[in-house]
């Protein structure tokens, strides 16, 4: 575990990006981390590029710069792949954690020859088995947990079972199939 | 005891707002200020607060009903940005020379055009001659503890004046960052109930607010009105010093962090202050005298004082979050700069527009300024005519 973990996420607008990089800001909050969970804007709207970040440290967090050599990039929508450079001044002792059903050497031509870890989920495959409907920011917040390793499994869990009972308090059923979507997560990490 | 949290900056307001508990919001939503109202709406929806929510049909309205509910003798706020302040501009003025205390949450955001929706100061700077009170904060925190304890300032008899609490959009508005909040009971008692002295509803006492004055007392009030402002500086260090008996946190006209021994200094506003704090604290383990002086109080303009915490240093760095388009450069720079000549400081001074619509500014962008100033005290200007930080060549 780093003194200070930087997270950059890619996704697109409408997809959750920007709501689970906050979400992990949370969690990694509530286990008595600084943490710093923001946006970068564009012009908004359904579909388009967007970038978030997440800083979580061990001691308050003064910079408020955007994250330029992150330890781990999400990219929540592999068609960004072909359109923007997700492996930008990513540190090679880190990792990168795609959303997609292409298998590693599929993906590798994309990642401008970036020599650390690559992990893969297809959060499709989770969201429509445990909820039915296509959010793949609830499984790729777990995996994201997973690959940076800024919390134990369990931990995580518990503090997100509280979180989403939250959320959701006026709509309990929902919780189960999220629960069920991020425990799912963890094991279809590849 | 402390409560910590973690939340965006507009959250952060928000909750501040609730403690305090205001008579009357009227509001009309722009980004990135529209969650502030859109918080409040919802407190009052839920019964959290007694304030009267006035959803208006433009910044020019929300002022003026602002104007209005002040003037009757309640506790009032607004909240906008960019344009929406531009909007207000005429009875920005109707506020502060009818001297109403009246609380307004500026999230800081780039004037039109090209059209942009990220941080810049170019707002709040262009309102900085309107007689409004104006405070900028760092971070969710200090916008939270700059709200707690913005009516103190502003209601104080020896005052009576509007008052900004700024901070800028998306960098801080958006970011969700620890913070620690105070109880609502201390806050209670620290904000206190409003009693104005004259006001509309006052049934023993007929008056008129805003009415026509001849020339022959038209400059008398002028200078009255610019005695709340002057008056302003002692109420600020009063109030900051009760407030540091409830929260712990020290502040004052401006911030001095490894200023002391500094022999080169930046002098900057906001959020960016973070990144030079980070940048400094590099340079400082290399053996460079490099020092932060973070303006929290524009309005009044504490010159002297700064000008007086300068004074050692050899080169100094003045950051404007705002072009002037004077083709002198920008506010604070002007304005710090004739501080310093009144003051007789000697030390090298360039000024230097930053962080234009959003665009960031990396603690290697800081460091950078901190390497042309050493530059600058051997009498080696490197950086330019018109210096702009990272800006892409034309």
């Amino acid at each position: 575990m780093r003194a200070l973990t930087e997270i950059r996420w890619h996704g697109r607008g409408g997809q959750g990006a920007k709501t689970a990089a906050l979400l992990l800001a949370d969690v990694a909050f509530n286990t008595g981390k600084h943490v710093q969970g923001f946006p970068e804007y564009g012009p908004e709207r359904m579909g388009a590029p967007i970038t978030a970040y997440d800083r979580i440290s061990d001691k308050p967090i003064r910079v408020h710069s955007n994250i330029y050599e992150p330890d781990f990039v999400v990219v929540v929508d592999d068609t960004l792949l072909h359109s923007v450079d997700v492996t930008q001044g990513l540190k090679e002792d880190g990792a990168i954690l795609i959303n997609t059903v292409m298998e590693l050497e599929e993906v590798r031509p994309y990642l401008n020859g970036y020599k650390g870890k690559v992990f893969l989920i297809d959060a499709r495959k989770v969201c429509m088995a445990t909820l039915g409907k296509y959010f793949p920011n609830t499984p790729m917040l777990a995996a994201i947990v997973k690959v940076s390793e800024i919390m134990e499994e369990e931990v995580f869990m518990k503090e997100m079972e509280e979180s989403l009972k939250h959320k959701f308090a006026k709509k309990p059923e929902v919780l189960e199939g999220n629960m069920n979507a991020l425990r799912m997560a963890f094991k279809e990490v590849r | 005891m402390a409560i910590k949290e973690r939340m965006s900056g507009n959250e952060a307001v928000a909750r501040a707002i609730k403690q305090i508990n205001p008579d009357v919001m009227p509001a009309f939503p722009i980004t990135p200020s529209t969650e502030i109202p859109q918080f409040v709406s919802n407190m009052v929806a839920n019964g959290e607060v007694d304030t009267e929510f006035i959803p208006v049909e433009s910044e020019h309205s929300s002022m003026s009903a602002a104007i209005g509910a002040s003037a009757a003798g309640a506790r009032t706020l607004t909240a906008t940005s960019s344009c929406g302040l531009a909007l207000m501009w005429e009875v920005l003025y109707v506020a502060a020379s009818n001297r109403l205390p009246i609380m307004m949450e500026v999230v800081n955001r780039a004037l039109s055009g090209p059209i942009n929706i990220n941080a810049e100061h170019s707002d709040s700077m262009g309102a900085r001659d309107s007689g409004w009170i104006q405070i900028y904060a760092e971070n969710n925190q200090e916008a939270y503890d700059n709200t707690l304890q913005a009516y103190r300032i502003a209601e104080h008899k020896d005052v009576k004046l509007p008052i900004m609490i700024c901070q800028d959009g998306f960098i801080t508005s958006h970011a969700v960052e620890n913070i620690e909040l105070i109880e609502d009971e201390p806050v209670k008692k620290f904000v206190g109930e409003y009693e104005p002295e004259h006001y509309l509803l006052r049934e023993d006492e007929k008056m008129s607010v805003g009415p026509y004055a001849i020339s022959n007392y038209c400059m008398e009030a002028k200078r009255a009105q610019a005695q709340g402002m002057i008056n302003a500086k002692q109420v600020i260090l009063d109030v900051a010093k009760e407030f540091e008996a409830i929260s712990g946190r020290k502040y004052g006209f401006f911030e001095e962090y490894m200023l002391e021994d500094a022999e080169f200094a930046v002098v900057a506003i906001g959020s960016v202050c973070g990144t030079i704090k980070d940048a400094i604290d590099e340079l400082r383990s290399q053996g460079v005298k490099a020092g932060l002086l973070k303006v929290r109080v524009f309005r009044p303009f504490p010159g002297e004082e700064m000008a007086k915490a300068l004074k050692r240093c050899k080169a100094v760095a003045i950051m404007d979050r705002a072009e002037g388009y004077n083709a002198n450069g920008g506010p604070l720079g002007a304005e710090l700069t004739a501080a310093m000549y009144k003051a007789k400081v000697s030390a090298e001074v360039v000024n230097i527009i930053y962080g234009l619509s959003g665009r960031d500014v990396r603690v290697n962008d800081v460091k950078d300024v901190f390497n042309k100033l050493q530059a600058l005290a051997e009498g080696d200007n490197q950086f330019g005519e018109y210096p702009y930080l990272g800006l892409r060549s034309l």
